[in-house]
Formats: C-alpha cells, structure tokens, sequence
C-alpha cells in the first residue's frame, strides 16, 4: 500500500499543515490531486487505449484482418495453421447446421472466431467499442445537458416553476427506469422518433443516445438543483442580488461555474452507467440496431453461439468490464481530487 | 504521595503524512497528583489535545507513531493490550470532549448512552443501571430527569448535552477526568456552570482532572498547575500563582495578554501574539517560538532553549532571556521593542 | 399521522394517474399507430379493422379510450391484451409477479449479507490487502453487466462444467413455482440469485457501506464510545455500524423498488424466467398497449412502496428527523 487513503490522512491538529502547498485555482488544484493519483492515472491510460484500439477499428479491419466486420461471409474460407478452412463448418451429426469458426488466436485470420454470420468478431468488437463508448459519451452529456437546463430554470425562476418541475421530476422518479427505457425504444422503433417537427433516425446509435439521455435527466436534476440553489444562497450571493446584479452575472460568474464543477466529477461515473444500461438495451436487440454494433448488440446476437463460441459473448464483456472499470476508477479519481464529500448521483441501472 | 497518579515521560506523537512526519506532540513530561487539577493550555495545533487523548489511547489513527512513556498509577498505558485499556478506560479515566453537539450518538436515548458506559465496568441490572443514570442526571443539574432520560441528544440544548456527558463521564466515578476544551463550545453562563460542576466532582469525589483550554481564564479559575504547550512542547509549567504573577515565557505573556480584563485602563487594546504558530513539518529552527517573538536575540534562532527551571521553585520554563530581562520586558508589556 | 398517511396516497395516486398518462400519451403520441391493424392479423380489410378498433374502443377519442382502459383495468378488472386475443393483462401479471418476487427476494438475502459482510471487513481492515482485494473485486462486479454474468454462470453451469458433480444438478434454464416444488424452485433460482447480487449490487453496496462506515468512524461520538470503555466490537457494530445504515437503506429502498418493478429483465431473459420484467419486454416489443400499461403500473406501485418503506426506516433509524 503506497498510497495513502484520503479519509486516513489526519486532520492535522493544526491549520497550517493542510494548508496547500501552492496557490492555483481548483483546477488546476483538482488537476494536480488527479495526477498524483495512482490508480485514477492507470485507468485514465486504460480507457485511452480502449479508445485508441477501437477508433483504429477500420486499419485492423482493412488491413490487417482483411474482412468486412458488416457483411455475412457463410461461404468464406480462412487459414489456421497453414491450412485453409471454412469459416462456418458442419456440426458434427445428422445436419445440426453450421458452426462459425471459433477462435485462433492469429491476428491476421479470425483471432477471435466468427459469429454465425460468418464475420470477424474481434473486428466487430472493435467496431462495436466505437458505438458503446460513442453512446455513453453522448447521453452522458445529454442528460446532463437536460437536467442543467431544467435545474438552471427551476433554480432561477424558483416559486411554482421550480415546484411544478421538481414534483414532475419526482414522479419520474417512480418510472421502472429500464423498462421506460424498453418502451420508447420500442415505441420508437416501429414508429420512429420524433419531437414535434424534430424526427430522429432510428438506426445507428442516435436512438440509444436519445433514449438513455432522457430516462436519466431525473436522476441528474437533483443534485444540479441542489447545487443551483445552494449557490444562491450563498451570502455574496445573496447580497449581489439585493444590489442589483444582473441574472447574466449570476448566471456566469457564480451558477455556471459550479454545475460545470458538479458535471465534471460526475462525468465518469454517468458514462460508466450509461455503457451498461446500453449494452443491456442492445443485448434485448433494442438498442444499437444492425448492421451496426455495439458491444451490447455483439452479445445478444451470440445467443445461439453461447455454449459452442463463448467468445463471441465473452470478448466484448470482457471490453465492456474493464471500460466500465475504468471509468468508476477514475470516477473515484475525479471526485476526489475536486470534492471529497459529493455523494452518488444515479442509482445502479 | 509517593507515587503520581499519572507520569508523561517524554512523550512523542507523530503522524505520518505524504509530505513527510508531522511531530504533532515533541518530547512532554509532566506529572500529575491525586486530586490536583492541571490545565494545559496552549493555541489550536500546541499538541494539548493529542497528548491528552494518547493518555486516554484514543488516537486510533494508523499513521500516528508514539514514543515516550505514560504511567497511570504506575502502568504504560501506551503498552497495555487493548482488553486492558479498555478496561481503564471510561472506568478509571474518563474524557468530556469540546463539542456537545456531536460527541453523543445522535441515534441513541442519552440514558441508553449513560447505562452502556456504567453496564461496560459494572455487573448491573439494566435497572440499576438505569437508577445510576438518573441519580448522575440529576447530580449534574438536569432538571425532571426521569423526563428527560428517554430523550435524543438533539432534543437538549448545548449546555444541556454537555451535562449529560460529564454525567456519562462520572458514571463510574473515574480517577482521572480529562475535559477537553468543555466550555469552549458553550455561551458564557453555561461554561460557568460545567466548570463549577467540574470543580464540586474534584472537592466531592478527589479525582484528579486535567483541564485543557486556550483560555487563561478558564485556568486561572479552577487550575493548581499549568503547563504552557507551543508546537508540540512545552514551554513554560508551574503552580498557578506563579506562572499567572511571574510568568517567564514570552509565549505566557502574550496568552495572559489576552484575557479580557476590567481592571485595566479603557482604551488598551487586548494584546495578541502576531504571526500563526508554525507548520508541524516545517518547524523554525531553535526556538520554534522565536518567529512570533518580539524579544528574540540572536541565539534563539540557532540554539533551542531546553526546559529548566531557572527560578529554583519548581517553576520551569524554555526561554533563553535571563528572569531578570524578562522582568524588566513585561513591565514595558509585549509592544515591540524593535524587531532585530 | 393521519395527515401524514393521507398526504402520501395522495401522492401515490397522483404518481401512478400521471405515470399511466404518461405511457398513454408516450404510446399514441406517433402517428400512425394503431393497434387495430397489428391485431386484424396479415392483409386485413378495411371492415376488420373498423371492427376491431370499435371492439377496443380503438375509435373514440383519446382521453376516453384512457378512461376506459384505466376502467379496465382498475374497475372491471378484465383490461384485454392487444396482441393475444382473449389474455386477460391482470391474471398474466398476478402469473408474473411471484416469479420476479422469488428472484429478488433471493438476490436481497445474498446481497445485504455479503455487501454488509464485506463493507465491515473492508473498513476495520482499510488500506490492508484484503480490503484492497474485496474492493477490486466489488468493482469487478459493479462493472459487469448482470445479462454477461448470467451468461458466463450459464456457460459455465448449463455446458462446459454441466457433466461434472459439480454443476450436475442444475436443472435446465426455466421456473418452478415454490408451490409445486420447493427443491426445484431453489435449483432454478440459485443460480440466478447468486448473479443478480453479485452483478452490481454486492459491490456497489459494499463500496457505499465501506466509505460510510470510514466516514462515520471519524464522528467525535464514535471517539466518545471508545473512551467509555466499550469494546472495538461493540463500538463497530452498535455506533459505527448502526448509524452508517441510514445511507445505505436509502439506497437500497430505491434500488429494491426498481428490481421488483421489473429492473431485472435481463436476469429473466438470460435465465428464462417467466417475470414482470420478460413480461414486460415482450409486451412492449409487440406494442401491446395494455400489458405495457399494467406492467408499468405494477413496478410504479413497487417503487412508490419502496419510497415509502424508505421513509419509515429513515424515521426509524435516525430520531432526529422523527416528529417530536
């Protein structure tokens, strides 16, 4: 143990001692605890390779797996050892259909097996990292960006806005989360999304993007609003305001600084929850939907696989743990380094 | 009395940091007689507090290192297993902490609190545990306090918390009291009223208790000795006489110089020591006073004054100034007389 | 009391009217569905569907075709499915419900036992190997996805290890009621039991009850129950302990609620367990509006309850906020 934990460090009996040794704004404060810190720096340099690995998906693909992780390929042949195979072979027995080739470890054919489509899996693990972390960073942003709004207007206008918002965010407390999430996928899915004259694609990773973004705004209003209005109440605050200072200051000067604050430390942790709830969403076949993938999509469709070709399911598990690892590692990192006191955000998914 | 009730010899308590090892108390010694009441006084950060609470082994940090001895009757409480010191205690030394407000469990009833202590060190029914409790509730001036005994530490005021623990703190009528800064959270009337508690439970009972405070005022009332504490030292110790008509340390002088007095001329200002006192890692060299000090001469940046007791009464201090210097100082009082 | 007991059904009534509306107007918002064309089956004629739709009340306007379906549902109690005809929605839930209630029930038991157990240990022996290790391995769990451990306990315990003593008596992936079968009931749901706590709950809570306990370790009242003498023990589990439970049951009510109100249709999916979750899935995947609206009701009312039981442990736990 190198480290020493932050809730041992004493409480030094005297003031000076934990004084910080250099001036700086909590930025740069909270940017230099972070750097200090061991394990959130080790998940930071893992999830830069995780995302690294996933956006050079197309150089693996093109050149050096030389397949096309989207489209089937049930007649084509590869070579293990030096001999050429079919990539879907006959099941021992009286015609019990195909099996896809499992994994042979060569970078250069199938290193990790074929799904029943006869395509790459490790390419498509690739591929699909792109759409799972390219979901959890924009709903993750999403949400926030909805709940900052709802929690800004509530926080600023107060009186009935804010009651009428807060009571509405509470009964959607009430909401299953996940199988809201199952309904306007679902709903959207036959029918399209649209918001007025809005209309949003339903392929590719808008819809899941959209649909986590929206079932966690109640989740992030909260504590936003707290934040808002605890800045508000502060004395200076306060004070401005009797003065006359304008909303544009307040807003700026004093609010903004904050949410952005709170935003930040949570960041992490939302991504983590939403990569999760996106690949339970894409396992039930309702998130990501074909021909693109997600990590998600990748296990679900190896349903029929599962006790032939593990891998097919295992390998992009094992990519959705270790992000998700990451991402509560340096989650942990980030809130320590900016405030050790903030409390969890969203419950578990 | 042959032997002391409690002997500090040389105790060091350091914690270990990421920016290295903060000695938080630095080599004390003191003694302490039945029935006597000490005060140990000194600003935030002196180490009074760690030295006490490393009497009472409540210092349950991983990082802290300790060194030295601490004799109760005779015993290394610092040896001792945990089974035997927890059988000392609460039951022979017993501690009344700073604040009221968050050194009872908000969850509990206070007589549960109270009969938990008393059923840790004595085979009693839960009965006549409880019968203890009212009898210490009442002796400490609550009033109804078969009323009160089913409460929640959030339904009694401030000063009414702080009777409830000085009640739990006498439940099995300790040997040794140690009250940690026990008025400093409380308003003026209602410290007056703990100390005088304070005060009956040592002439009825004869236990011995250490008092410690950053307010001379406090001492000056119950205290028979003090010890001075600065950065983790002390610097100054002796009978209360003494060290309030004679004090020797310039640290003394300025904490004497704080006390608000009526006796003294209008218009003159409550004198106070400038400057913070230092960093625990960093400590200035020599006299860890002598930034702060306004008669400081040459050797005490570079020579650390040891204890000694220059007046042949028993009454030390760690100065370097000769007595008579010092005498003619404090007359002058504690403007600067030039800052060389 | 009383007001307090009015005031919360009230609130529990406005909850579950807004949250039906809300699926209601989710459901129609779109244009162009109707669930009168799904239902007339493949190439339906035009008089078919005007038949159905008037069968459904599919035709009338939209705030009275909310108003009937809450009638039958709330009222009459026979609220039809859309796509199976002749499923009644209630009977299908009240099939439902025991097998998601066994599944939770089971997991809570595992779950508060562990993470407590864990959460302890981890604290009275911080910064140690071993705490190290339990926390690695709660973030391990927190971080995998409940469907992927359910997998892995299937490949494991269904195929690669189904032959050996060990995994022998594992029955084939489905339900029995307890009823029936007691012995079975068990065998089909450990398995279950053990992924669904170990999948995010056992870590997440023993990480939170962990960093509450070292929290409430620096509390000055824990300092004053050491020096009254009471033991490491004793000071852990009646002052450390108790009042890091506050946290923790909040916590736990909600995510309780949730789980019971369908959250774990992934676990009844990948263990094909007959549940309000799969229940749920499958209605919506079918757009069949009814047992959408009856399912979401059901896991609103749990999580409504969950709210509450919430309420009442924090009352009970921390006095402080307890009516004088």
């Amino acid at each position: 143990m190198t480290r020493v934990e932050p809730s041992e460090q004493v409480s030094l009996p005297t003031e000076n001692a934990a004084r910080p040794a250099a001036g700086g704004g909590p930025w740069i404060l909270a940017g230099r605890r972070l750097s200090h810190n061991r394990s959130a720096m080790a998940a930071a340099t893992l999830l830069a390779i995780i995302v690294a690995v996933t956006l050079l998906a197309p150089l693996y693909a093109h050149h050096v797996a030389h397949t096309d992780p989207f489209g089937s390929n049930l007649a084509g042949r590869t070579i293990v050892d030096g001999k050429h195979v079919d990539v879907l072979q006959q099941s021992g027995g009286l015609g019990l259909g195909v099996t896809p080739i499992g994994p042979t470890w060569d970078v250069h054919h199938y290193f990790l097996g074929a799904d029943s489509e006869g395509r790459d899996v490790a390419a498509r693990i690739l591929y699909g990292g792109q759409a799972s972390l390219l979901i959890a960073v924009g709903a993750a942003l999403g949400s926030m960006l909805i709940a900052s709004v709802l929690a800004l207007v509530a926080g600023f206008f107060g009186g009935l806005v804010d009651t009428l918002l807060s009571r509405l965010m509470d009964i959607l407390w009430a909401f299953p989360v996940f199988l809201l999430a199952i309904l306007i996928t679902t709903v959207s899915l036959t029918q399209g999304l649209r918001f007025g004259p809005i209309s949003i694609s339903t392929s590719g990773v808008v819809l899941p993007i959209v649909v986590i973004a929206l079932i966690f705004v109640p989740f992030q209003y909260r504590p936003i609003r707290g934040q808002v209005l605890t800045v508000r109440e502060r004395d200076f605050v306060k004070a401005a305001i009797v003065q006359g200072a304008s909303a544009r200051w307040l807003l700026w000067e004093e609010i903004l600084p904050n949410v952005v604050n709170t935003l930040i430390v949570f960041l992490p942790l939302v991504m983590g929850i939403n990569l999760l709830v996106e690949s339970g969403l894409s396992f039930l076949g309702i998130g990501v939907q074909p021909p693109a993938a997600s990590w998600g999509s990748i296990i679900g469709d190896s349903q029929n696989l599962l006790y032939t070709r593990p891998w097919v399911a295992m390998g992009p598990g094992i990519m959705i743990v270790l992000t998700v690892v990451g991402l509560n590692v340096l989650g942990d990192g980030v809130r320590d380094a900016f405030d050790p006191n903030v409390r969890r955000l969203v419950p578990a998914a | 009395m042959s032997e002391p009730l409690l002997e500090v010899t040389d105790l060091r308590v350091s914690f270990r940091t990421e920016e290295g090892l903060a000695p938080a108390v630095d080599g004390v010694s003191f003694t302490l007689d039945r029935g006597e009441v000490l005060g140990i006084v000194g600003e935030s950060g002196s180490g009074k507090s760690v030295t006490m609470l490393s009497v009472m082994r409540l210092i349950v940090d991983p990082n802290a290192v300790f060194g030295g001895k601490i004799l109760f009757k005779g015993r290394n409480l610092l040896e001792m297993s945990r089974g035997q010191i927890q059988r000392i205690r609460g039951a022979k030394i017993a501690m009344i902490f700073q604040d009221p407000m968050t050194s009872l469990n908000p969850v509990y009833r206070v007589g549960w609190q109270i009969t938990e202590q008393i059923q840790a060190h004595a085979e009693l029914t839960k009965r006549q545990a409880r019968e203890r409790a009212l009898e210490l509730l009442a002796g400490v001036g609550i009033p109804n306090p078969r009323a009160r005994i089913d409460d929640y530490p959030h339904q009694f005021s401030g000063g009414m918390r702080q009777r409830v623990m000085v009640a739990m703190a006498l439940s099995c009528s300790p040997e040794l009291l140690i009250a940690d800064e026990p008025t400093t959270a409380l308003d003026v009337t209602i410290q007056a009223q703990i100390l005088k508690l304070i005060k009956e439970l040592r002439s009825e009972s004869g236990s011995s208790v250490v008092l410690i405070t950053h307010d001379m005022g406090v001492v000056a009332d119950i205290a028979d000795r003090v010890v001075v504490m600065y950065a983790g030292r002390i610097v100054e110790q002796g009978d209360k006489r003494d060290l309030f008509y004679d004090p020797q340390h310039p640290y003394t002088w300025g904490l004497l110089g704080s006390i608000a007095r009526l006796d003294r001329p209008k218009g003159e200002r409550l004198a106070s020591i400038p400057g913070m006192p230092p960093s625990l890692i960093n400590r200035p060299p020599g006299c860890h006073f002598q930034p702060r000090c306004v008669h400081r001469v040459e050797r005490c940046s570079v020579e650390d004054p040891a204890l000694t007791d220059k007046l042949g009464n028993g009454h030390v201090d760690a100065c370097h100034l000769d007595a008579s210097v010092k005498r003619r100082d404090r007359v002058l009082g504690s403007a600067p007389t030039g800052s060389s | 009391m009383g007001t307090f007991i009015v005031r919360r059904t009230l609130w529990t009534l406005l909850v579950l009217i807004s949250i039906s509306v809300l699926v209601f107007l989710l459901f129609f918002s779109i244009p162009g569905i109707d669930p009168a064309v799904a239902m007339a089956g493949r190439n339906p004629d035009p008089a078919t569907i005007r038949a159905i739709s008037h069968a459904f009340g599919l035709d009338r306007a939209l705030p009275i075709q909310y108003l009937l379906m809450m009638k039958h549902l709330f009222v009459t109690r026979d609220l039809q499915s859309y796509t199976n005809q002749g499923i009644r929605v209630i009977p299908e839930i009240a099939a439902a419900a025991p097998v998601t209630l066994s599944l939770v029930a089971g997991a809570v038991v595992l779950w508060l036992v562990f993470s407590i157990g864990i959460g302890l240990v981890a604290a009275v022996f911080r910064g140690r190997a071993i705490d190290r290790i339990l926390m690695i391995l709660g973030l391990i769990g927190i971080a995998t996805p409940s469907f992927l451990l359910g997998e892995a306990a299937n490949i494991v315990t269904q195929s690669k290890l189904h032959d050996t003593p060990l995994f022998h008596w594992v029955p084939p992936l489905g339900y029995t009621p307890l009823s029936q079968d007691p012995v079975m009931w068990f065998k089909h749901l450990i398995i279950p039991w053990v992924v669904l706590a170990s999948a995010q709950f056992i870590g997440l809570y023993s990480r939170i009850l962990r960093s509450s306990l070292l929290d409430v370790m620096h509390e000055d009242y824990v300092r004053t129950a050491r020096a009254k003498g009471l033991s490491e023990r004793r000071v852990l589990i009646r002052h450390v302990l108790r009042t890091s439970m506050i946290t923790f049951v909040s916590l736990f009510g909600l995510d309780l609620g949730s789980l019971v109100g369908g959250g774990v249709v992934l676990i009844e999916v990948v263990f094909a367990l007959p549940g309000v979750g799969l229940l749920t899935f499958q209605a919506a995947s079918g757009l069949d509006l009814p047992v959408i609206m009856a399912t979401i009701m059901y896991g609103a009312f749990f999580i409504v309850l969950a709210n509450l039981l919430v309420d009442i442990g924090y009352t009970w736990l921390d006095p402080r906020i307890r009516p004088a």
